[in-house]
């Protein structure tokens, strides 16, 4: 009797802890965003997404941060995404688990383990310096890439492994090859998967600092070129908080981020549920 | 003509795999090969275990960032970890479908929001609460510690919560049937049969807090010192290179690469024991 | 039955998956429009087999085959045979339904399209046809585009025999299609395969002994990997007594 007296209450300090500790994570997420947007928000306007910061960013908007952001991270992604979706298909489609694959593997694994400072070193050395890159979208972008390349791998990958096998089968009875079982077959079946990743990885882009900060330097000035410097607008926010320039543009600057952040997870999640009840 | 095509595609993409993994090779060689030069100036004794960090002077000794590294990054794990497991825990076991729909997607939300971020808020909102009640400067490995526990939650949860919701049912009914309560099939049979999934978690994740910098260094202090307590300012392996890369030349710049040597090191140590113990598991 | 009437002959046949074998020499002669039945207990090799006639198991790693089987008289294993066309020549319908997750249209027309050279209005001439030997038509005609998923499992299944026709094969490879299915599904499946034994050489695994009698010109018994016995009469005379034991129920 005694030892099931026990085991109930066992069970309700248990259920306890563990809602306590996912409502204390709720309320730290919700206490995050709220304090950021409640002091952000009113800073953003139409001018603000409008207008170049000037005087160190002390006044004015953050527009060439913005287009800043966009270049690096459309460089890093036009350059991840064929190199990483092609080794996905290498990985799940081209051979048996061997010497190669593991290696492979190991090597995506461990890049996307690799913290993005040491990206941000490479970046510089190799880029920067041994490229004579400068400072530039370019040097930033490319740094990227190589920073979010393990992702694209992993996603892709997995979306290529959750195509069912009998789909493969059915395209090769019916006379395809290998390619156009490829393209035809299990391509479309995992492209909302391989997007997901994408998007994803376009929010790592978004939200990176230590790697952009020294690859792409931090020059506030509407960039002309890839070969120009630029300030994405995390390293943006970076330099007026720590430096204490302006808090109400560093804050505006932090809500425009969250909200761009929360908007990509809500397109990821919208689909992966079309996904789920498609395959349903 | 058709045969070679097929090859070639095959071919295309066995390039783009190799493409991929000589960036690993890339960034190997160029850390290391800026950074060796002066561990073997400085002799990987002393630079690992040096008390003294004065680039100007020449002393290169990285201990106590080698310390402080471990005590945020332990921290971390520790108020991290726990929270993190219940939570991949409540949402595989406890939660309500309504709350999974919200909770799962709030995870993910976490793991997007720019490390800045956390550190910005909790420079505004930690480390004047440690000042203000626990004393020291608020700047601290405790305030370092409590922000990179929160950053580290989603890898600890997804990873955790996959390796929960991939246990066979049986296991569960199994135990259920045999009379255990919730908790006890959780404790005695889950916990234990996802052991592996769990540990890889939290390597990964104490792998994160590691390498966390921007955030860190708005909030640990980056005083270069032994601390004597976790109220202590110190500064970490990431940040100083975060702090002295933008006007480090020279052998001081190989020396921040050195610094870096040091993290991808460990790291990858870190990394390979993860995929170490999951592979083990799997195969 | 004359020997130019030979449309498919299994010579010395094994199969490996890795060091197991799971076929043993293997010798028989398939024939022209006829429907020929394997069936016998689980792994009795049927479906090894059958994957084996449009060399679909070279999907699978780590296997090996001895002997030959040859199609009109030429082998399908020579270096120099397209396995694309011998795949186009030998269609297969799966166990399961296996509708790809496109329109009816478009799973029907993925074979012919397969093939670059034929233009808009051939395929949708060659669609057409297919669904109506495939007994769909008067179930789909007014939603070709609707996606194939929507359909019943019994149409799913004539849907992908519809696909099978619509490669215009010469021998159709059926591997427990209508298991899943219900006695209606099956008899309309099991009709329309009497009216294409007319153009076809139809190789099926039936899902029981009945189904292997309703409809089977000819069967061949296979046991743990041994074609045991096989002909026109061997559910009425069976000349071995492991045959006799299984149709009439002692083992299974």
């Amino acid at each position: 009797m005694k030892l099931k007296i026990n085991a109930r209450t066992s069970e309700y300090i248990a259920k306890g802890f563990i809602w306590g500790a996912a409502m204390s994570v709720m309320i730290v997420l919700v206490a995050i965003i709220v304090y950021i947007l409640v002091k952000g928000l009113p800073v953003i306007n139409f001018s603000f997404l409008t207008t170049n910061p000037y005087n160190m960013g002390r006044s004015g908007g953050i527009a060439s941060t913005i287009v800043g952001t966009i270049y690096i991270t459309v460089v890093a992604i036009i350059i991840a995404v064929p190199f990483g979706i092609g080794t996905a298909f290498y990985l799940a489609e081209y051979t048996q688990e061997n010497i190669i694959t593991r290696i492979i593997r190991f090597s995506a694994e461990s890049l996307a383990g690799i913290p993005s400072i040491i990206y941000g070193l490479f970046g510089y050395i190799f880029f920067v310096m041994y490229m004579g890159m400068g400072w530039s979208i370019l040097a930033g972008g490319l740094t990227l890439a190589f920073m979010i390349l393990p992702t694209i791998i992993r996603t892709s990958e997995e979306a290529i492994r959750a195509v069912p096998h009998i789909y493969r089968e059915v395209s090769f009875s019916l006379g395809g090859t290998k390619w156009q079982t490829i393209i035809k077959t299990v391509f479309p079946s995992a492209i909302q998967g391989i997007v997901n990743g994408i998007i994803l990885s376009i929010g790592r882009c978004i939200a990176e600092t230590a790697a952009v900060i020294f690859t792409a330097g931090s020059v506030l000035s509407m960039p002309g070129s890839l070969f120009d410097s630029t300030r994405t607008m995390a390293v943006h926010f970076y330099i007026l908080a720590s430096e204490g320039i302006s808090m109400d543009n560093a804050y505006g600057t932090a809500a425009l981020l969250i909200i761009i952040i929360f908007l990509i997870n809500v397109i990821v999640n919208a689909l992966v549920n079309r996904f789920i009840s498609k395959s349903k | 003509m058709k045969k070679f095509k097929e090859n070639l595609s095959g071919r295309i993409f066995l390039l783009f795999a190799l493409s991929s993994i000589s960036a690993l090779a890339l960034i190997t060689v160029f850390i290391v090969v800026r950074g060796i030069p002066i561990i073997s100036d400085v002799g990987i004794m002393d630079f690992v275990f040096g008390m003294n960090w004065a680039p100007t002077e020449g002393e290169y000794g990285i201990f106590p960032m080698i310390v402080g590294t471990v005590a945020v990054s332990l921290g971390a794990g520790l108020i991290g970890v726990p929270i993190g497991l219940c939570c991949s825990i409540f949402l595989s076991e406890f939660a309500p479908p309504f709350i999974t729909t919200v909770f799962r997607p709030a995870i993910q939300l976490l793991a997007g929001i720019p490390s800045v971020v956390y550190g910005f808020w909790g420079l505004i909102f930690i480390v004047p609460l440690i000042r203000d009640y626990l004393g020291g400067p608020g700047l601290s490995i405790l305030a370092a510690s409590i922000i990179l526990a929160i950053m580290i939650l989603p890898t600890v949860v997804s990873i955790s919560e996959v390796s929960l919701l991939a246990l066979p049912r049986q296991y569960k009914e199994g135990a259920l049937a045999l009379g255990l309560t919730h908790w006890q099939t959780i404790r005695c049979v889950m916990l234990p049969a996802a052991k592996s999934g769990i540990v890889a978690a939290v390597i990964l994740g104490i792998g994160r807090a590691i390498g966390e910098t921007m955030a860190v260094i708005m909030i640990v202090g980056n005083a270069v010192a032994m601390p004597e307590s976790i109220l202590d300012p110190v500064r970490t392996l990431t940040t100083n290179i975060g702090i002295e890369m933008g006007y480090a030349t020279g052998i001081h710049q190989e020396a921040l690469f050195a610094t870096g040597i040091i993290l991808f090191v460990v790291i990858m140590i870190l990394n390979a024991t993860a995929q170490y113990i999951t592979r083990k598991k799997s195969g | 039955m004359s020997e130019n009437n030979i449309k498919i002959e299994i010579k010395n046949f094994s199969f490996y998956y890795g060091q197991k074998q799971v076929i043993h020499d293997l010798n028989l002669k398939i024939h022209k429009n006829e429907i020929m039945s394997f069936f016998g207990p689980a792994n009795g090799g049927v479906t090894t087999l059958l994957r084996s006639l449009n060399r679909l198991f070279e999907l699978n790693h780590n296997t090996r085959s001895e002997g030959d089987i040859l199609i009109d008289g030429e082998s399908i294993f020579d270096p120099d045979a397209s396995v694309t066309e011998l795949r186009r020549k030998v269609g297969m319908v799966f166990e399961i339904p296996t509708p790809l997750p496109l329109s009816i249209f478009d799973n029907v027309a993925y074979g012919p399209r397969l093939n670059k050279k034929k233009s808009k209005d051939e395929i949708n001439e060659v669609v057409e046809q297919a669904i109506k030997q495939a007994a769909l038509w008067d179930d789909v005609s007014d939603r070709l585009r609707a996606p194939a998923m929507s359909l019943s499992g019994g149409q799913q299944q004539r849907l992908c025999i519809a696909r099978v026709l619509a490669l215009k094969p010469e021998v159709i490879i059926l591997d427990r299609a209508c298991s899943g299915l219900d006695p209606i599904s099956t008899a309309k499946i099991e009709e329309s395969l009497t009216k294409l034994k007319k153009q076809f050489t139809i190789v099926i695994a039936p899902h029981n002994v009945q189904q292997a009698m309703r409809i089977s010109d000819r069967a061949a018994f296979m046991l743990m990997g041994y074609l045991v016995e096989a002909g026109a009469d061997i559910f009425t005379h069976p000349q071995d007594q492991r045959t006799d034991d299984y149709i009439t129920g002692r083992f299974g």
